[in-house]
């Protein structure tokens, strides 16, 4: 019992000391009223995951807050859940999207839930690349009919009596095995499995000079840190790869855009003519990408302080 | 007459295996690279094509058939709102506050009274120092968030786990029935059900859950029906001879009797749920899955760590709590005069902690001006960059030796050899090392992977599987002998363990990248990491279970440390090196898609390329329910041959 | 007979294994050693054709060696385990065919066991053990634990009530056994193998309490056990098994005086056959030369006892039962028996 005494009275104390001290909730006034109060409503946004996209929902998430008084939603989802989301109602908008013809077919020409919502601004652009040190040391490298003279030196574990051509991310369509069959390389395609691995895959080669020749894209910020040379394959022309067994062409190169739901379209509110009037350039990208991903600014820090640094081109976005 | 049959074949096993073998090679080298039956990553079966269909139907379905309707609806609410009210109590704003109902003062001083009161002091202790690192860490919210969840899916997994397995415990027909479900449970890669997960119950923390009880609720299954299947009959017995009716057979005595067993089910159910965080971050699971995924996108090791890191101490919190509790359920005996009163006191205390914490800015918002989570991260980055810069010739030189010596013949052999030819030699093997009923399941698998279309993958994918076995098991009589033969060993080694056990694999992935490259030895020893804690713990209990009194004759009898080991310890931990290896091959297999994302390509490279992109989804689930034939084959020609298993059919 | 017998027992059958329920009905099968059985059949046959009766009031042993089948036997009296074939009659009741809520009636409140292994419950206290029966039949609290008091002052546990079982000793968890056995206060005990996990001194101690209570409370008991000298020293009957069928039945100084067969004369063979024996076993027909003048002793006089007089006697003692002489004993008889030289049959 004595034990309970003392027990109570250290209690009542810490409370009686505390009561004075400490800055109680809800006696001030919530934060965040300051937003123009339009009528926004919610935005529910999808996160695809690699950093340029995220740079995009960054940049368009907080204008949306600050600028339209959103309540924005992000959304942390692979491409494919990102786009069922349309037909079940919980994505509104997807802000970087990479051809994924077969997902337009299916939910824009189909089911119907979805919408193409115009350009990014943004090129992208697939292919096979080399770290700088072997391009400056071979230079006839970047040529793919040179390619089959320094398959020897790409040979791993992997790869048996053949080179290695490391094949990257499941989420990307890839034609690398049609290619070196159809352009007769001495190369085998070997599958990272994902970005991460591709990205180590070329700091290593980089950092300890092993040769190393793989499939990689841009705009991403990985090119910022080292500055990948695109091999040159035979040139894209329309329709050389319609029948996907037979391609012996370069990628061609995709004009990333944005996709929302058919509702949101509908709906025309100020989010969605957001979306529809965001546009920028690969470097701009490029930029906000960077300060995520080097500078480990949070989305929210790195959006800010492009916005800031760019009032022009999001007044252009809003005056539409 | 029987006893002499039994003698001849086991004289006569090891060479017939042999000549099996002997034969397979010799008939490989004319057959080589015939019948393969390959399939380039891109292209797709028609069974793979059909599975596609069936998924776009259900998509298209979702809003109009009453299934969805009445069915999945409800439970998605259900489990929705339940997960959202446990995130609004600790971890996100809610009901207008700018902050949870309980801030972090409240939190630590519940679990702390929580783990006192169930567990005693020294896991109350470190339970609450474990949830103030989280704080310190920088980390709060996004802990409590993966508590939340993780609590939101063992909650509903023991709801219905223990029922089943009670169930499961008392009806032999249904333990048969449940068996093979739960391994299917296990062994399919959630990656394949997580994308059909979000298109039934939207995304969100419903489909984040469930993804993650379907992996959780098979041991609370299990352990259930195993506590109740282990109680001792003498006991039963004399309950059935009093009169006692079912029901007071199973509240009287099965339950009570099996109470630690459940618990250990519980337990085990929490580290699953755990080592779902990762992957249920990919369908918008909030918490430090979250971290650690967005901090793969970069790269970035140190950040991945921090969150990493959270998730082992959230683990062996929960493990040592849970533990302790299960062990004090076993103990008999009047407790203290003092606890009562101590309970009442704690209780108060607690309380007003929770006061505090749901008034009060303080305490209710971890400072975080205290932060080490950055220093951690800077610590994990710098030993992570000395390793890639200073250790990775050696490790490339260890992953071509590997890869050489062993993992490139092995899947020579089975990857270019004919499909009959492989196909014959494991239903011969399984004939000879298990007898007829394993051979039909041997032949059956053997069918199915033909069916799936992945023949190939399957066979390199077994390769790797088979290599990443032998190195765990290695692993495991090594070290488990040690632990079991030295306690500080013991101690010492086992915190490793459970990190190794816990830590999700997307923190060490970039690492091992690094020093290894993309490539199948990557992929194994990020499954040997994995798999080689479990196995090393069981034999190590194994060894440590033998009975001092053979140890003490062997001790007599002049034996040297080494005869001990090879003569005594390891034949009597028999039984335990056969779990050892049926848990680590599981646990490998359970690594398969992980591998793929580096570089292990075949049947993780097709999951993952199936959850990434729609036209590649059958083959994707194909490929999952390929890796759970594999496992099943390998684990019943195991279990066959195994010594452990009588051999006389009544 | 009816009246006099509590436990009937004709015929008793149980067969494990695949289609068990063929082996009774089939003679061919039925003739089969255990041994043919599982290789004709794949079926192990424990009781085979076990008959026998028990009367009010009596002590009736059960006795073989491992895998003779009485613990099977046991359990089959009490359904515990299925029987395969044949009639148990319990008070004039045939309970092979009682209900399942009849034969949980039965268990109850007319016969309750004792296990080898105790069977107690871990996490309950001693009085809560001993109550457990009545609780599952449903008493209140106060008239259960008034009536465990009781029993554990019956069987000597005072003081420990609160005491969790693995904090007693072997021999005082089987008390605890007993205990609970006795408080429903059945008709018939069942003991299968109590004290063969025991040390020899307690069990002693046990047999000495088991004795004590059939005196103190007369109930009819079945009692199982592999160890002769058990069975001898309680066993008003004994029934010898051996795989699965009834050898013997009889009480302890005919088994040891007219062993059936050699499997029973091996198994008798240690007995201090003084201790066993009675006059009846060891008289001879009187012969011509012999004085008929001495004393006078009854046929059911254990040698032992007879010792001092007949050694003592000058001429040979005369065995008479209601002034009949059946027979007379000389040192000759007494000694042969006493130096435990095997009579000739």
């Amino acid at each position: 019992m004595k034990l309970l005494r003392l027990t109570a009275t250290a209690t009542l104390t810490a409370l009686a000391l505390t009561a004075c001290g400490g800055e109680k909730i809800g006696e001030t006034p919530a934060a965040g009223g300051s937003a123009p109060a339009q009528d926004c409503g919610a935005f529910n946004l999808a996160v695809n995951p690699w950093v340029g996209y995220e740079a995009n929902a960054a940049v368009i998430a907080y204008v949306a807050e600050k600028n339209l008084g959103c309540k924005v939603t992000k959304k942390d989802l692979k491409e494919e859940i990102a786009w069922q989301g349309f037909g079940t109602g919980e994505v509104d908008a997807i802000v970087e999207n990479w051809g994924h013809d077969d997902l337009r077919k299916k939910y824009i020409d189909e089911q119907k839930t979805a919408v193409a919502a115009g350009e990014t601004g943004n090129k992208g652009v697939i292919g096979w690349y080399v770290a700088p040190w072997m391009a400056a040391q071979y230079p006839d490298i970047t040529d793919w009919n040179n390619l089959n003279k320094y398959a020897e030196q790409f040979k791993t574990s992997e790869s048996g009596d053949k080179g290695q051509l490391l094949d990257g991310d499941p989420s990307f369509v890839t034609n690398d095995e049609a290619l070196v069959k159809n352009l007769k390389l001495n190369y085998k395609v070997v599958y990272a499995g994902s970005e991460a691995a591709l990205i180590t895959a070329f700091r290593q080669s980089e950092a300890k000079k092993t040769p190393l020749i793989g499939y990689f894209y841009e705009p991403q910020w990985f090119l910022s840190e080292l500055k990948l040379v695109k091999i040159n394959l035979p040139k894209y022309e329309t329709g050389c790869d319609a029948d996907a067994a037979k391609i012996a062409c370069d990628y061609p190169e995709y004009v990333l855009d944005k996709i929302v739901s058919k509702k949101f379209a509908d709906a025309n509110g100020p989010a969605y003519k957001l979306v529809k009037a965001f546009t920028w350039t690969n470097d701009d990208q490029n930029l906000v990408a960077k300060y995520i991903s080097e500078d480990k600014l949070s989305a929210d820090d790195a959006a800010k302080k492009w916005v800031e640094a760019n009032p022009d081109k999001v007044k252009a976005w809003l005056a539409q | 007459m029987p006893s002499l049959v039994k003698d001849r074949r086991r004289l006569n096993r090891p060479v017939l295996v042999g000549a099996v073998l002997a034969a397979w090679v010799l008939i490989w080298i004319p057959t080589r690279g015939l019948d393969t039956l390959g399939l380039s990553p891109a292209d797709l079966t028609p069974l793979h094509h059909w599975l596609n269909d069936v998924n776009d139907t259900v998509g298209a379905n979702r809003n109009s058939s009453p299934f969805f309707l009445y069915f999945v609806n409800e439970i998605r609410a259900a489990v929705d709102s339940f997960v959202t009210f446990l995130q609004d109590l600790i971890a996100q704003p809610s009901y207008g506050r700018p902050v949870p109902v309980l801030g972090w003062l409240g939190v630590v001083a519940v679990v702390a009274y929580l783990s006192w009161a169930f567990a005693g002091w020294k896991p109350a202790v470190l339970a609450a120092a474990g949830f103030v690192f989280f704080g310190l860490q920088g980390l709060w919210e996004e802990s409590m968030d993966t508590l939340a969840l993780t609590l939101g899916a063992v909650v509903i997994s023991l709801l219905i786990g223990i029922p089943l397995g009670i169930w499961a415990g008392l009806s032999d027909r249904f333990h048969r029935l449940v068996t093979p479900v739960l391994d299917f449970m296990q062994t399919m890669p959630t990656f394949v059900y997580l994308a059909p997960l979000t298109l039934l119950f939207l995304i969100g923390p419903a489909s984040a859950t469930i993804a993650t009880l379907i992996y959780a609720m098979p041991p609370a299954i299990r352990l259930t029906a195993h506590g109740i299947r282990s109680v001792p009959r003498s006991a039963v017995e004399a309950t059935e001879s009093l009169g006692a009716t079912g029901w007071q057979k199973l509240t009287g005595v099965l339950l009570p009797l099996s109470k630690r067993t459940i618990v250990l089910g519980v337990n085990q159910t929490i580290m699953a749920a755990l080592s779902m965080v990762t992957i249920a971050a990919l369908i918008d699971a909030p918490g430090l899955g979250k971290t650690v995924i967005k901090a793969l996108q970069t790269l970035d090791v140190g950040t991945a760590f921090n969150a990493g890191l959270a998730i082992v101490v959230m683990a062996v919190v929960l493990d040592r709590v849970t533990t302790a509790a299960g062990d004090r359920a076993r103990r008999t005996g009047r407790p203290s005069r003092f606890r009562r009163p101590l309970l009442a006191v704690f209780a108060v205390a607690a309380g007003v902690c929770c006061y505090l914490s749901y008034t009060y800015f303080w305490a209710a918002e971890f400072p975080d001006d205290v932060s080490i989570g950055s220093d951690l991260s800077k610590g994990a980055d710098a030993v992570a960059r000395w390793a890639q810069e200073d250790l990775s010739t050696a490790t490339e030189a260890l992953k071509n030796a590997v890869t050489y010596a062993l993992l490139n013949p092995l899947e020579a052999l089975l990857v270019q050899s004919p499909w009959w030819l492989v196909g014959a030699v494991a239903v011969l093997l399984a004939v000879l090392l298990g007898g007829v009923r394993a051979a039909i399941t041997t032949a059956v698998c053997v069918a199915l992977l033909i069916g799936a279309g992945l023949w190939q993958d399957s066979m390199t994918t077994l390769a790797m599987t088979i290599v990443a076995t032998v190195m765990v098991m290695l692993l495991g009589v090594l070290f488990g002998v040690w632990m079991g033969r030295n306690r500080l060993a013991d101690r010492i080694v086992r915190p490793v363990l459970d990190a190794g056990q816990t830590m999700p694999a997307f923190v060490y992935l970039v690492p091992f990248l690094a020093l290894f490259s993309a490539t199948r030895f990557t992929a194994i020893v990020a499954a040997v990491v994995f798999a080689a804690p479990v196995a090393i713990k069981i034999v190590a209990d194994g060894v440590r279970a033998i009975p001092a009194a053979t140890a003490e004759a062997a001790t007599a009898a002049g034996s040297s440390a080494w005869q001990m080991i090879t003569k005594v310890q390891l034949p009597m931990a028999r039984s335990s090196l056969t779990l050892a290896a049926n848990q680590g091959l599981i646990y490998v297999l359970s690594m398969v898609v992980v591998g793929g994302l580096v570089g292990a390509g075949a049947l993780g490279y097709d999951v993952v390329a199936g959850f990434s992109q729609g036209q590649l989804y059958g083959k994707g689930l194909a490929a999952g329910a390929a890796i759970v034939v594999l496992g099943i084959m390998l684990d019943r020609i195991a279990r066959a041959s195994s010594p452990s298993k009588g051999s006389n059919h009544p | 007979m009816t009246t006099e017998t509590v436990i009937s027992v004709r015929d008793l059958w149980k067969v494990f294994g695949h289609k068990a329920e063929l082996v009774p009905r089939s003679d061919e099968l039925k003739a089969l050693s255990r041994r043919e059985l599982i290789e004709r059949t794949g079926c192990t046959a424990a009781v085979r054709e076990v008959s026998f009766d028990v009367a009010p009031g009596e002590v009736f042993v059960v006795m073989g060696l491992s895998g003779s089948g009485k613990s099977t036997l046991v359990r089959c009296l009490t359904r515990l385990v299925e029987p395969t074939a044949g009639q148990v009659v319990f008070e004039g009741e045939d309970i092979l065919g009682a209900g399942k809520r009849r034969l949980r009636e039965l268990r109850r409140h007319k016969f309750s066991m004792v296990f080898q292994n105790f069977g107690l419950l871990p996490y309950r206290q001693v009085i809560d053990n001993v109550a457990y029966g009545l609780e599952i039949r449903g008493a209140t609290k106060t008239q259960r634990l008034r009536r465990a008091r009781e029993v554990i002052e019956l069987v000597g546990l005072e003081g420990y009530e609160h005491s969790f079982p693995d904090q007693l000793s072997g021999g005082m968890q089987q008390r605890v056994g007993l205990a609970r056995a006795l408080a429903v206060d059945p008709d018939v005990l069942y003991f299968d193998e109590p004290f063969s996990a025991l040390d020899p001194l307690i069990r002693r101690d046990m047999q000495n309490e088991v004795i004590r209570l059939h005196r103190e409370v007369g109930k009819t008991m079945v009692f199982i056990t592999h160890d002769l000298s058990e069975a001898l020293r309680l066993g008003d009957r004994i029934l010898i098994m051996r795989d699965g069928r009834q050898v013997q039945c009889g009480t302890g100084d005919e088994l040891v005086g007219a062993p059936a067969d050699d499997y029973v004369r091996d198994f008798v063979r240690d007995v201090p056959r003084a201790s066993v024996l009675t006059l009846r076993w060891v008289m001879r027909e009187p012969r011509p030369d012999d004085v008929l003048d001495g004393p006078e002793l009854g046929p059911d006089v254990i040698v032992r006892d007879a010792v001092r007089t007949v050694l003592a006697a000058d001429r040979p003692v005369k065995v008479v039962r209601d002034g009949t002489l059946l027979g007379v004993v000389t040192a000759e008889e007494i000694l042969t028996v006493v130096t435990d030289v095997e009579a000739a049959a």
